[in-house]
């Protein structure tokens, strides 16, 4: 098997993937949930039960009106405490339902055997986007992307290929390693889906050769799928983005500001495929997740199936209580992930891990003088120039910021990874990437 | 739960091992072996050239950071180092202790602190020391002392003599022929390993060479400036050599004398002044070798490294503005 790559740029921080041997275990159901309104990279979803209301597991309780916006449903039984505002991952306070647990009764419909349910013959197109759409499925690697909406190709385009990511090139995660282990036969049955969804009949699924009982197995089960085919990358970091990994895969650039449906691609995660199938075989919304819980410092690692809305102290409770010495929470991955101001933050559709550091990873150390090594823009994955970006948005130069595509940036943070000297090139730039988003939107008004 | 206080940051949470300290430490071990060898062939005043003026860089950045500054003392860096041995390494060995003190502070003070310390100088702050003192003082720099390897019995008065390149400079201009003057200088192995008068670190290629590699290994320099300099030298100096051999001496013996082995690794890579992005570094290479060589055959020096690449040095921010990085998704490869 020949081993691919994208070209530019690119690091390979050391891989942590400490949890990689942890089978998914069940988290129990926690005595109270909030269910944040907003999961989705789009318009928040309007509440549609009150104080008092009894809800069931999978019932509809938040709509996704909008064209970007998804569906939420409940992830528990119980009584609605409150819609309030709760603090998310990112510290403001955000609309949620709040849900005091009683029992665990599911709503009527859903299947939850564990039978595989490879029947694909009879749905059609509309059935699968529909299906997608009502069950409230966004892109589980991170972006929370609606599902739907990606099955659903703009006039003029043409989708070809399906790319399933199972990249995961975050260090330290393995919540998508131990789904393609444990959930194989799900996962291409939801990638057949997919593809149907998007009419396409070539599927690729790439994943890092640093998982490679993933590939193997996926491998052995795909005689029986046909279209889908596995591509083995070479570990490097940011793969995971939907460039990259389409670069990777199949040697093809999005331009600037554009959409992979442009070079004909369209790029879904394992979890998401995952989902999908749980959606249209079983009927079951997206209810719960593979979160991975890992640390240094932790007493162990594990990876958990958790119900959307539990509080991540109750995943590190589980793993053995939050270390003496921990100086930050993070909310995904090291390189991408978001710092938590507190430990009540729940858990939603977007969160992959949950990783513990220890008070002296936690420091960033003192920025000293950019020495014009050149690095950051040998690293970055774009084809940009860091330094130049971070001092144009100093300065605040905006339209000299757009000039040189600051938009381009996936804030992936190789630049600031590699930086010799510590300088906070990113933080610098999604300052400029905020006000250039904002120019470019007062010019389109 | 316990009462720790989470400290909130954006990403990215990690960081690689890369520092200055680290990068320009590097840098000081890739010159241990050009410094080993210029004490083999020069003697311990090499010794004295080299502590003299490393300490002096070191001393002026702290007195100038401490008093007249009055901000943090970066001496930890290495980076003063640096310049102490690259000045020692460009200077002959027999240099009087107070014109080594003087270029040390003309590099830090002018080179380097000026412009706002590491990072902020335009152009390498060794040279700009070495150059003050070849204007400054031309009869103490070109005078040469004849090599007497260590160990080696001889017993030799403190005698001077021309480098390779002013040999061939002076017979040119005097109408000699290559062919001619070619039995007045060391042969090429003797070249190669260093075996010649000139200046402390402009001695051995091959010493020079494997600092090189260890920096390529430690990815403190990249292939960039060192192949495109060095192609440009022999391309530039191989058409002049092949219109006509006996008035051009041959791209070999541009490679192996002088200063340009130290300068295409040592000085010319230098991160702070020269271009960010591989496509800029390709013409910042480019145009040290011509300027070199056209300094060499056509100009009133013997030697035109130092000039060559601080010329080069200002044409930096021209080239970083000129020559962007290649941008993802610029061709659509269908």
């Amino acid at each position: 098997m020949t081993l691919k790559t994208f070209k530019l740029g690119g690091i390979h921080p050391p891989e942590h993937k400490i949890s990689a041997g942890k089978a998914i275990e069940l988290m129990p159901i926690p005595t109270q949930v909030s269910i944040p309104l907003g999961q989705v990279l789009g318009v928040p979803s309007i509440p549609i039960v009150k104080r008092g209301d009894q809800v069931q597991v999978g019932q509809l309780i938040g709509k996704g009106e909008a064209f970007i916006s998804a569906q939420v449903h409940s992830s528990v039984s119980g009584k609605v405490l409150k819609v309030d505002g709760v603090p998310d991952s990112s510290g403001y306070r955000r609309n949620a339902v709040l849900i005091e647990v009683e029992g665990d009764d599911w709503t009527d419909g859903i299947d939850r055997s564990t039978e595989l349910n490879r029947n694909i013959r009879e749905l059609t197109q509309s059935d699968i986007i529909e299906k997608i759409k009502s069950s409230g499925i966004v892109g589980l690697g991170g972006a929370t992307f609606p599902s739907h909406v990606k099955l659903m190709v703009p006039k003029g385009k043409v989708a070809e290929v399906l790319l399933i990511n199972g990249v995961e090139c975050e260090p330290y995660l393995t919540s998508d390693h131990r789904l393609m282990l444990e959930r194989g036969e799900e996962l291409l049955v939801g990638c057949q889906i997919l593809m149907k969804g998007l009419g396409v009949d070539r599927a690729i699924i790439g994943i890092e050769n640093n998982k490679m009982d993933a590939i193997d197995h996926l491998a052995s089960l795909i005689a029986d799928y046909p279209g889908i085919s596995i591509q083995a990358l070479k570990v490097q970091y940011p793969q995971g983005g939907e460039k990259q990994l389409i670069k990777a895969c199949i040697n093809r650039e999005v331009p600037s500001g554009k959409l992979p449906i442009e070079v004909g691609a369209v790029v879904n995660n394992v979890g998401t495929a995952f989902a999908v199938y749980e959606a249209v075989q079983k009927n079951k919304p997206l209810i719960e997740r593979i979160v991975t819980v890992a640390g240094k410092s932790l007493m162990e690692s594990a990876n958990f199936q958790v119900r959307i809305g539990t509080p991540i102290s109750q995943l590190i409770e589980k793993v053995g209580g939050l270390p003496e010495d921990t100086g930050k929470v993070i909310s995904g991955g090291p390189m991408m992930g978001k710092a938590l101001n507190s430990l009540e933050v729940p858990v939603v559709k977007g969160t992959s891990g949950i990783l513990i550091m220890n008070a002296k990873e936690a420091k960033r150390s003192r920025a000293v003088n950019c020495i014009r090594c050149g690095k950051c823009t040998a690293v970055c994955p774009m084809g940009l120039e860091p330094f130049y970006l971070a001092q144009l948005a100093k300065y605040e130069d905006y339209s000299g910021c757009e000039k040189n595509r600051i938009m381009d940036c996936i804030e992936c943070g190789s630049c600031m990874y590699t930086c010799p000297s510590y300088r906070p090139l990113l933080d610098y730039i999604r300052l400029g990437k905020t006000q250039v988003g904002k120019l470019m939107r007062s010019r389109q008004n | 739960m316990s009462g720790n206080i989470l400290t909130v940051s954006p990403s990215p949470h990690m960081h690689g091992n890369q520092n200055v300290p680290k990068i320009m430490w590097g840098v000081i071990y890739a010159m241990i072996p050009a410094l080993l060898v210029s004490i083999y062939f020069f003697g311990l005043e090499a010794l004295r050239v080299t502590l003299i003026a490393v300490a002096a860089c070191v001393l002026f950045e702290f007195l100038i950071q401490k008093y007249l500054i009055k901000g943090m003392t970066t001496i930890g860096d290495g980076s003063a180092i640096i310049t102490g041995i690259l000045i020692a390494f460009n200077v002959p060995s027999d240099l009087p202790w107070w014109i080594v003190i003087i270029g040390s502070l003309v590099a830090i003070g002018m080179g380097k602190m000026s412009f706002g310390g590491l990072g902020k100088n335009p152009f390498n702050p060794a040279l700009v020391g070495r150059v003050f003192l070849l204007i400054s003082f031309p009869v103490q720099m070109t005078s040469w002392p004849v090599v007497n390897p260590l160990f080696s019995g001889k017993l030799v008065d403190a005698s001077t003599g021309p480098t390779p390149l002013a040999i061939m400079k002076e017979g040119l201009a005097n109408g000699e022929t290559v062919t001619a003057l070619k039995t007045q200088i060391p042969e090429y192995m003797d070249l190669l390993m260093g075996n010649m008068g000139g200046s402390l670190g402009e001695v051995s290629a091959i010493a020079l060479f494997l600092g090189a590699l260890f920096m390529l290994f430690r990815k403190i320099i990249s292939w960039h400036i060192p192949v495109s300099y060095i192609a440009s030298v022999i391309i530039f100096s191989g058409i002049l050599w092949l219109i006509n051999p006996e008035q051009y001496v041959d791209p070999l013996f541009h490679l192996i004398t002088g200063g340009l082995m130290l300068g295409v690794f040592f000085m010319a890579t230098d991160m702070v002044t020269s271009p960010m992005a591989g496509k800029g570094q390709i013409i910042f290479g480019l145009g040290c070798g011509v300027l070199t060589i056209l300094i060499r055959v056509f100009g009133a020096y013997p030697e035109g490294v130092s000039f060559a690449i601080l010329i080069m040095n200002a044409f930096v921010p021209l080239i970083n503005r000129g020559f962007k990085p290649v941008r993802f998704g610029e061709k659509i490869n269908i």
